[in-house]
């Protein structure tokens, strides 16, 4: 059985070599998240890794980092709005084209994805121009509509794909009971699509709080972003203290991750 | 029709009206801007007084800007194929492992995808630099003499990119190789294929349609990297989202600007076009 020995080994050459590189990327994957957890615990001044020493110091100076706190506030403003802006338009535009059959339905499908492909920059500066020509002057309230309008891809796509999970019996044994329809939709097809409709919101959410494209060009001169300032300070000179931000948002994202896992089985709708 | 008073689209489905409110939003907030992108462009001047394709002219002829696109669509297919490597071996060992492996590994996945890119790009800040992992590691068995310059590096950049757009393309692929019919492979085992052979035979064709969808995620987005091409490629490197934001912003030349992001949106359209035509074609290969 020579033959049936060498395709053994054949396969377990595969195995190892595909396993070898899978480790790789794992490991890829796993070292930014630990580098930067480490790291903000070091007591030095600069991005020397491993760290001289360990200390609580650059946690310690987060308190008294007034631009970095005032910029996550109004991340968290502007990613708190726009998801909720993004939630109510993409539901309604999720439920009419998740089971429909029109042609008209598609077209209306590519258009409200299509600001997932197109480079954000572009979009970013094509609205700053376009507000500043209607006279609209840059605020929140721009920042909200541009996040807005990157953001409700995320809400559609997991709300459409819940909504075309969802049995038709159901609908049609609720309707054929006698109930309207937005009696069954209150009662029986949002209680189905919530989850999907959270992830969505969830990712939108996630995806505004770390937009750096549209706010660059849609906030006035007053108005810190949480990413660019960080961006910024890097830029500058490496700065200990942002691995201290960054490792609490890491440690939020974890948290509220695996809340969302137990919740609406998240990762199972990021495909 | 099931009932006579019964209107409009059967109960399992809802009227198009519903996408309304949204239609509105997208044709005044997105459609409405990218034509005005459109018009912008056209005008010859930053004083924006009088049309003519100018600035069409100009990206064709300073021998720069072309220079600058071709460079960042090259930067995104190398980045692309690395990820692939990676992306396919790493799906490849995921739908083979055991269900609670497979569960870890998920999160390991997906994990990144929700952390800030900022967050990211900064941790291979930290990796590359001079006092970084890297360098400590080979330093510490005595391979190098002094710090290798890993930062502002092209091969720094393909690398870290690679690596922050890497569940895009991995969770494509996972889907792809789910759906793999594991017979085909045992038949083809079977029939005395050897395993290299079945993989770049039976798997590697079958699971075209994934990997084009990775390579579409992982090409657009790393073109776009704004954040990981400016802090990981620094100054010495130009690539569009940097040459756009410049021309914009710190020389307020916004006709100029405008006619580079078409250009640079066009570009992506058209590799997107390509990605899909690919796509569909893989698709029907597979069908007949």
């Amino acid at each position: 059985m020579s033959t049936g020995r060498r395709h053994e080994a054949s396969t377990i050459a595969l195995t190892a070599v595909l396993g070898a590189i899978a480790l790789i990327a794992t490991l890829l994957l796993l070292a930014p998240t630990v580098v930067v957890i480490v790291l903000s615990f070091t007591n030095g001044y600069s991005l020397k890794f491993p760290p001289p020493g360990y200390s609580l110091r650059w946690y310690e100076s987060l308190p008294g980092a007034f631009q970095l706190q005032y910029a996550a506030l109004n991340s968290l403003k502007v990613a708190s709005t726009s998801t909720l802006l993004a939630v109510v338009l993409g539901v309604g535009a999720a439920m009419a084209i998740a089971r429909s059959e029109k042609a008209m339905a598609r077209v209306l499908d590519s258009f409200f994805m299509s600001p997932l492909i197109l480079p954000a920059l572009a979009f970013g500066l094509a609205s700053l121009i376009y507000f500043s020509r209607i006279g609209i002057e840059l605020s929140l309230l721009t920042l909200v509509i541009g996040h807005a309008v990157v953001g409700v891809p995320y809400v559609i796509r997991t709300t459409v794909a819940a909504l075309s999970q969802m049995p038709a019996a159901l609908l049609e044994s609720s309707a054929s009971l006698g109930a309207s329809r937005a009696y069954t939709f209150r009662r029986v097809t949002l209680p189905l699509i919530a989850p999907g409709i959270a992830a969505g919101a969830f990712i939108c959410f996630m995806s505004s709080f770390d937009n750096v494209p549209v706010s660059l060009f849609l906030r006035d001169a007053s108005t810190d972003m949480l990413p660019i300032r960080m961006w910024q300070d890097l830029e500058g000179r490496l700065d200990v203290s942002i691995a201290a931000v960054s490792s609490l948002m890491v440690l939020v994202t974890l948290v509220l991750m695996i809340v969302m896992e137990r919740l609406t089985g998240i990762s199972q709708r990021m495909r | 029709m099931n009932s006579p008073v019964m209107k409009g689209p059967p109960v399992t489905g809802y009227s198009l009206a519903f996408a309304t409110p949204l239609a509105i939003f997208f044709v005044l907030f997105f459609l409405a801007p990218l034509l005005l992108l459109i018009l912008i462009s056209f005008y010859t001047t930053p004083e924006m007084q009088s049309f003519g394709a100018d600035q069409y002219v100009k990206i064709a002829t300073d021998g720069f800007t072309l220079g600058v696109l071709g460079d960042t669509l090259w930067l995104g297919l190398q980045t692309t194929l690395l990820c692939l490597l990676l992306g396919y071996a790493l799906a490849w060992s995921y739908v083979r492992s055991p269900g609670a492996v497979q569960k870890v590994l998920m999160l390991i996945i997906v994990m990144p995808l929700l952390t800030s890119v900022v967050v990211r790009t900064f941790a291979w800040v930290v990796i590359l630099g001079r006092q970084g992992i890297v360098n400590s590691v080979l330093a510490e068995f005595g391979w190098i003499e002094a710090p290798l310059k890993l930062l502002y590096t092209r091969a720094g950049l393909v690398v870290s990119l690679a690596n922050v757009q890497l569940p895009l393309m991995a969770l494509p692929l996972i889907t792809a190789l789910q759906k793999l019919d594991p017979n085909l492979e045992d038949a083809s085992a079977a029939l005395g294929a050897s395993a290299l052979r079945t993989f770049t035979r039976i798997t590697l064709p079958l699971t075209l349609p994934g990997i084009l969808a990775g390579c579409l995620l992982t090409f657009a987005a790393s073109i776009t990297a704004f954040i990981s091409q400016s802090l990981i490629g620094g100054g010495q490197m130009l690539f569009m989202p940097m040459y756009i934001y410049q021309q914009a912003s710190s020389l307020q030349n916004w006709p100029f600007a405008a006619a580079i992001s078409l250009v640079f949106l066009v570009a992506v359209m058209a590799c997107v076009t390509v990605f899909n035509l690919l796509g569909r074609l893989s698709r029907g290969h597979i069908a007949a």
